[in-house]
């Protein structure tokens, strides 16, 4: 029904979504600390993207006539016991974090949804189930759980991934329960059970869509958690596995060479500590441009 | 509801999500593709020899057997024999599980004094010098990952100047005091050896400050939220109104109320302790259960990876339990 309006109405329609946007515009660009978030994370995009081209080296050669070098204009950071070159190492790394940013938000985004909506959608007996689910997986410390999901499957990238996932959907679960209920209440979801929808159908196109922009601030503020946890995971050596350049790993390998050669253990660390700051910054800015009482 | 009947529902709760707790950690165990007796005993073992083991395991059994014997192992409180160390599990945690304690007291001690403290000011003294370093301090200990933090502390403080120790409990030539708590700076206090309680102090004063850093940032960030909240409502303006000092409005009536949701935080940051404990302990060998568990994943020690773990659950969802109960006391509408 709402395509057959178009014209002046549509118009109409439109504009104050626009005017919302400008608004939020103008908050980040009042709020500094979120626009200094959001320029790291696109500068960590950046490095991504752009790793193979910045990357002076090939992260995983090994080359022993360059062992333990210290930062010097030809490896900016130094190198390690391999020779391998710091700076390549943690550039090509950067991509393993988003590659795991992103698997990590995609599967605990839709199993918490899923979850969560259901839950809250049809109540009683099922949301009792699936709630006392959660709290199971709540009961344990993150990291724990994870190091022992990740160590069980069997230590690498891809089971790490999957570690944290099945820790990190608990919290989209729950919010994804409360937005499921609070929506479920409202006439247009009484509307489409009276002309005869089904379920299925109600949850997909009726909750489902309201519920999604919450769910995706959690996610966007739930991202400098995920990288801390993969780093931990490969800093313990329970996660990504050598070569591969994840920076929690590299971080664990320069341990042993830690005083004479601080180098190997002090840049992916410190990129880490910033990622996790930018994205911490960018959701504490999202927080606070959606903040009602600063909306005015 | 009255706070009695409150704490039998949660209780009762905490029991079902415990049971189901086991229940999860038994999958866990079974999931393991590597087969276990042939991480102990290698690939190139005697067909007797794996099959010995496997019996003595109770591997050969059908699963729902297996999950019986360990659910009632588990009410007897035997969480079965660790394969590396060859000792039931139960002890090595009673043996590690005191240094964990230790450390994790003093980084909530650290935590939560500190973390309210920088809150409070934070909040009163707002876009004051103090809040700008309260906020940047907090968001750089939520940030810096604390395997990371304490490398570079080790090398400065242990490597470089040399002014405190670089791991363990205690150094080699210290004697050890009478066990009575299995807490080394209480038992040297209590056995009256002062110079053991001085090594031990200095041993725990990194694993502190990094264990503590960031759960001092959450608090602090929680605190001052929360207290900005709370000044902004009508009734600190009639306090203020009535022309009672700044000080009594900040301490009697703007901190009651504002700490109510620090409670929570701080049942959230032991949890927090508890993983942090992990890395913590991985970088000062400190021997710890974070440490046990860590050692027991990489071998596959899965009777002490099943036991570790659950008691880590146990002991998070019993902090868990009691922060509930104390926000109920404090806040009735919670107890719904």
């Amino acid at each position: 029904m709402e395509n057959t309006q178009v014209g002046k109405t549509e118009i109409s329609r439109w504009k104050p979504i626009i005017e919302d946007w400008k608004h939020t515009l103008y908050l980040w660009r009042r709020t500094k600390l979120a626009m200094v978030g959001t320029f790291i994370v696109i500068g960590f995009l950046i490095m991504a993207l752009l790793a193979p081209v910045l990357a002076p080296y090939d992260p995983v050669k090994v080359d022993l006539a360059n062992r333990l070098k210290p930062p010097s204009r030809q490896f900016l950071f130094g190198t390690d016991q391999f020779g391998r070159d710091i700076l390549s190492r943690v550039l090509y790394g950067a991509r393993i974090e988003v590659w795991i940013i992103f698997l990590v938000t995609v599967i605990s985004g839709t199993i918490g949804t899923a979850v969560g909506i259901v839950a809250g959608y049809f109540g009683g007996w099922i949301d009792e189930v699936l709630m006392r689910i959660t709290d199971v997986f709540l009961a344990f410390p993150r990291l724990i759980l994870a190091m022992a999901l990740s160590a069980v499957l069997g230590r690498g990238l891809t089971n790490a991934i999957i570690a944290i996932s099945l820790v990190e959907w608990t919290v989209i679960a729950r919010l994804a329960r409360a937005e499921a209920m609070r929506v479920k209440s409202q006439p247009f979801v009484e509307a489409a059970k009276a002309v005869g929808a089904s379920d299925l159908r109600i949850l997909l196109f009726h909750i489902l869509p309201m519920c999604v922009s919450p769910i995706l601030v959690q996610l966007t503020m739930r991202m400098g958690t995920i990288i801390l946890t993969a780093a931990g995971l490969g800093f313990l050596g329970l996660g990504a596995q050598p070569p591969t350049p994840e920076w929690g790993a590299i971080v664990s390998d320069g341990r042993s060479y830690l005083i004479n050669h601080w180098w190997i253990s002090t840049f992916p660390g410190l990129f880490i500590a910033l990622v996790v700051l930018g994205f911490n910054l960018l959701g504490d800015g999202i927080r606070d441009i959606l903040d009602p009482r600063l909306r005015r | 509801m009255k706070l009695a009947s409150f704490i039998v529902k949660r209780l009762f709760l905490m029991l079902l999500v415990l049971f189901g707790v086991s229940v999860l950690v038994f999958v866990i165990s079974k999931v393991i593709p590597a087969d276990p007796v042939g991480a102990i005993l290698g690939g190139n073992a005697p067909v007797e020899l794996v099959e010995d083991l496997r019996r003595r395991l109770g591997l050969d059994k059908p699963l729902i057997n297996q999950f019986f014997d360990y659910m009632s192992g588990l009410l007897k409180g035997d969480l079965g024999t660790s394969l590396k160390t060859n000792r039931p599990v139960v002890k090595d945690i009673a043996e590690f599980f005191p240094a964990t304690l230790e450390l994790a007291i003093c980084a909530t001690l650290l935590s939560v004094v500190l973390g309210i403290l920088l809150g409070i000011l934070s909040a009163v003294y707002r876009n004051r010098f103090i809040d700008h370093f309260s906020r940047v301090f907090s968001i750089l200990g939520v940030s810096m990952p604390v395997f990371w933090t304490g490398l570079l502390l080790l090398l400065l403080f242990y490597f470089r100047l040399g002014w405190l120790p670089g791991g363990g409990r205690l150094s080699l030539f210290v004697t050890p005091p009478t066990k009575y708590t299995g807490l080394l700076v209480l038992d040297s206090l209590l056995s009256g050896n002062m110079e053991a309680f001085k090594d031990a102090l200095a041993h725990l004063v990194l694993p502190t400050i990094v264990l503590g850093y960031s759960a001092t940032a959450s608090i602090a960030r929680i605190t001052r939220a929360s207290m900005l909240d709370v000044l902004r409502q009508d009734f600190i303006r009639t306090a203020k109104a009535k022309g009672i000092g700044k000080r009594l409005v900040i301490y009697r009536h703007a901190l009651r109320n504002a700490l109510i949701p620090v409670v929570t935080i701080i049942g959230l940051t032991f949890g927090g302790l508890l993983e942090g404990a992990v890395l913590t302990e991985t970088i000062f060998s400190w021997p710890g259960l974070g440490r046990y568990i860590v050692n027991a994943l990489l071998v596959l020690d899965y009777p002490a990876i099943m036991g570790g773990t659950l008691f880590v659950a146990v002991i998070y969802s019993l902090v868990n339990l009691v922060v509930d109960i104390v926000y109920a006391a404090l806040d009735p509408r919670m107890r719904i």
